[in-house]
């Protein structure tokens, strides 16, 4: 016998694999709830699949009594957009100081040690500095994403730099570049599917403080929706979107993955 | 005049000493082969000439004047690896080098500058024959096509030295040949100025004009960095004969096996 370690499944084993575990947690939980409703149809801690069904029908697919609009997809654009904005924000301040940190000694001196220092402030302890200075609006959830990320994006982004072997950045100045040319024809294009990279590393960070400014401060958005209905102890409503911010997460990952594919092949081939 | 000057050129790093006293004149068009154990200075001495590093002691000049202090197109390297960009194809890869020059904001060239960059680009990549590659990437390129590479982006600068960091340590015997000729070619159609590093002493002696020895003429066992290395041996390669090449051999070896005994 090879040893375990040697051993690889094949092709449908694996996939099958993969699955069981996926398939075992739905039935154990459709088993608990069904015994749990058996005894107490009005049990909310472990609602039926089809009351989830109804409660993501009513959400999705039928506009409020109240406001006319379909709050589920409310609650989606909102949360995207706040999200999109802040991974925005952070890639584009992450690129630009990661880039200049990492190119120039003088920019690095006089910047590094600040974005550590900043990096070490757990983001959560100035949300209520961030509401009270820009307010419970749009702004201050953006900016607590951003704050949240960008000095890591920016580390991430100056080490990067560094990594670029000096070889190059010396050939490029016997054919002529300046520092700027050198930045924009040598570092920033091969920068760019690494900070693409680096942004599928902190999109669970954004996610995170994403969901806590939306639960403190907010009038629509996932995570509002979530910590809302919280109060009537609504399982029904909770599953489904912890569920949808999952799917959520995913796709933006395979996402920024496929886009990195497509961009930079030479990245990707030339990393194996 | 000559065209390069060192007077009593010392490269010290900190208690370390690379580099003591090194004396030598260089004219223009000649082809220099360094040999010389592992870590004895052969690449500090050449990244002096490139510009970036500077001596510690005495003075190293270009046209009499002391060397620039960082790189410029006018002196080209090739080193054993990563000399090319790999987000590039061959032919972006040197057109870089006119690009740079014409476009000083974007470096990026375009409409009939940028035709004419390329027909210059294909023109030399024909020369050192990667004709056939020029959509490929780096990581699509054997080790021997990436240094042809190499050496085409320095060509396309027209550089008046070229300084090679042991540009075919990593190939196979037959290409390195090949290679052989290519610099050779390179070397008398332009008359240009090179440097080069090798280990293989047989190389050195088949590509020079001119054969330098790197090596401690002191050695302390205790401390080996107590002293640096000079030019032990600075022959014209034409009056070589198997004798000196035995002997510059035997050299090499004698002051290699006090180094790694010691260790
Ligand atoms: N930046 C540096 N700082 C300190 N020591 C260095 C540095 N660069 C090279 N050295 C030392 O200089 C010596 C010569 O190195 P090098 O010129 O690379 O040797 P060679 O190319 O002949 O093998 C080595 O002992 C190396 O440790
Ligand atoms: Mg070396």
């Amino acid at each position: 016998m090879k040893r375990i370690m040697n051993q690889h499944p094949e092709r449908m084993l694996r996939i099958a694999l993969g699955v069981i575990p996926f398939v075992l947690i739905l039935i154990v939980y459709v088993v608990s709830s069904n015994a749990r409703l058996a005894e107490n149809p009005r049990d909310k801690l472990l609602p039926s699949l089809s009351s989830m069904g109804q409660a993501v029908d009513t959400l999705a697919l039928q506009p409020s009594k109240r406001s006319g609009e379909y709050l589920f997809w409310q609650d989606t654009g909102s949360s995207l957009t706040r999200l999109g904005l802040g991974i925005g924000i952070s890639a584009l301040i992450g690129l630009i100081f990661g880039v200049l940190n990492g190119v120039i000694p003088y920019a690095r001196a006089n910047l590094s040690p600040l974005i550590t220092a900043v990096s070490l402030i757990p983001p959560l302890a100035v949300l209520p500095i961030l509401f009270i200075v820009f307010g419970l609006g749009e702004v201050s959830k953006v900016v607590l994403i951003a704050i949240g990320i960008t000095p890591f994006l920016i580390r991430d982004m100056q080490s990067k730099v560094m990594e670029l072997p000096s070889e190059q950045l010396i050939k490029a100045q016997t054919l002529g570049a300046s520092t700027w040319l050198v930045i924009v024809r040598v570092v920033l294009p091969q920068v760019l599917p690494r900070l693409i990279e680096a942004l599928r590393l902190s999109l669970g960070a954004a996610w995170l403080f994403l969901i806590a400014a939306e639960a403190i401060a907010a009038t629509d958005g996932l995570g509002y929706r979530i910590f809302l209905v919280r109060r009537y102890l609504s399982m029904d409503i909770i599953l489904p979107y912890v569920f949808w911010i999952t799917v959520l997460a995913f796709l933006t990952d395979y996402l920024l993955k496929q886009l990195s594919l497509r961009l930079f092949p030479w990245f990707h081939a030339s990393k194996h | 005049m000559s065209m390069i000057e060192a007077n009593n050129l010392w490269k010290e790093y900190g208690s370390n000493i690379v580099l003591e006293g090194v004396n030598t004149r260089v004219d223009e068009g000649e082809f220099i082969t360094i040999v010389g154990t592992s870590g004895c200075g052969k690449t500090t001495f050449l990244r002096m000439l490139l510009g970036i590093e500077q001596a510690t002691r005495g003075e190293l000049l270009l046209n009499g004047k002391p060397f620039p202090d960082e790189p410029g197109e006018d002196r080209g390297i090739v080193f054993q690896r990563y000399s090319v960009f790999p987000h590039l194809t061959v032919l972006k890869n040197v057109m870089l080098g006119a690009e740079f020059h014409d476009s000083r904001l974007l470096g990026k060239l375009f409409g009939a500058k940028r035709h004419a960059a390329e027909q210059q680009a294909r023109e030399i990549l024909a020369s050192v024959g990667l004709d056939h590659a020029l959509e490929r990437y780096p990581h699509e390129l054997s080790g021997g096509m990436q240094q042809r590479l190499a050496i085409a982006q320095a060509l396309m600068k027209k550089p008046r030295i070229l300084l090679l960091d042991e540009p075919f340590g990593a190939l196979d015997p037959g290409i390195r040949a090949d290679m052989h000729e290519l610099i050779l070619d390179i070397w008398k159609k332009t008359g240009i100025t090179i440097f080069m590093i090798t280990h293989d002493l047989q190389e050195g002696f088949y590509l020079g004009t001119r054969l330098w020895v790197f090596d401690k003429v002191r050695l302390d066992k205790q401390n080996p960095n107590a002293y640096g290395a000079c030019i032990t041996y600075d022959i014209p390669v034409d009056r070589a004969d198997q004798n000196t090449y035995e002997t510059i051999d035997d050299s090499l070896d004698a002051s290699k096996k006090l180094l790694t005994d010691q260790e």
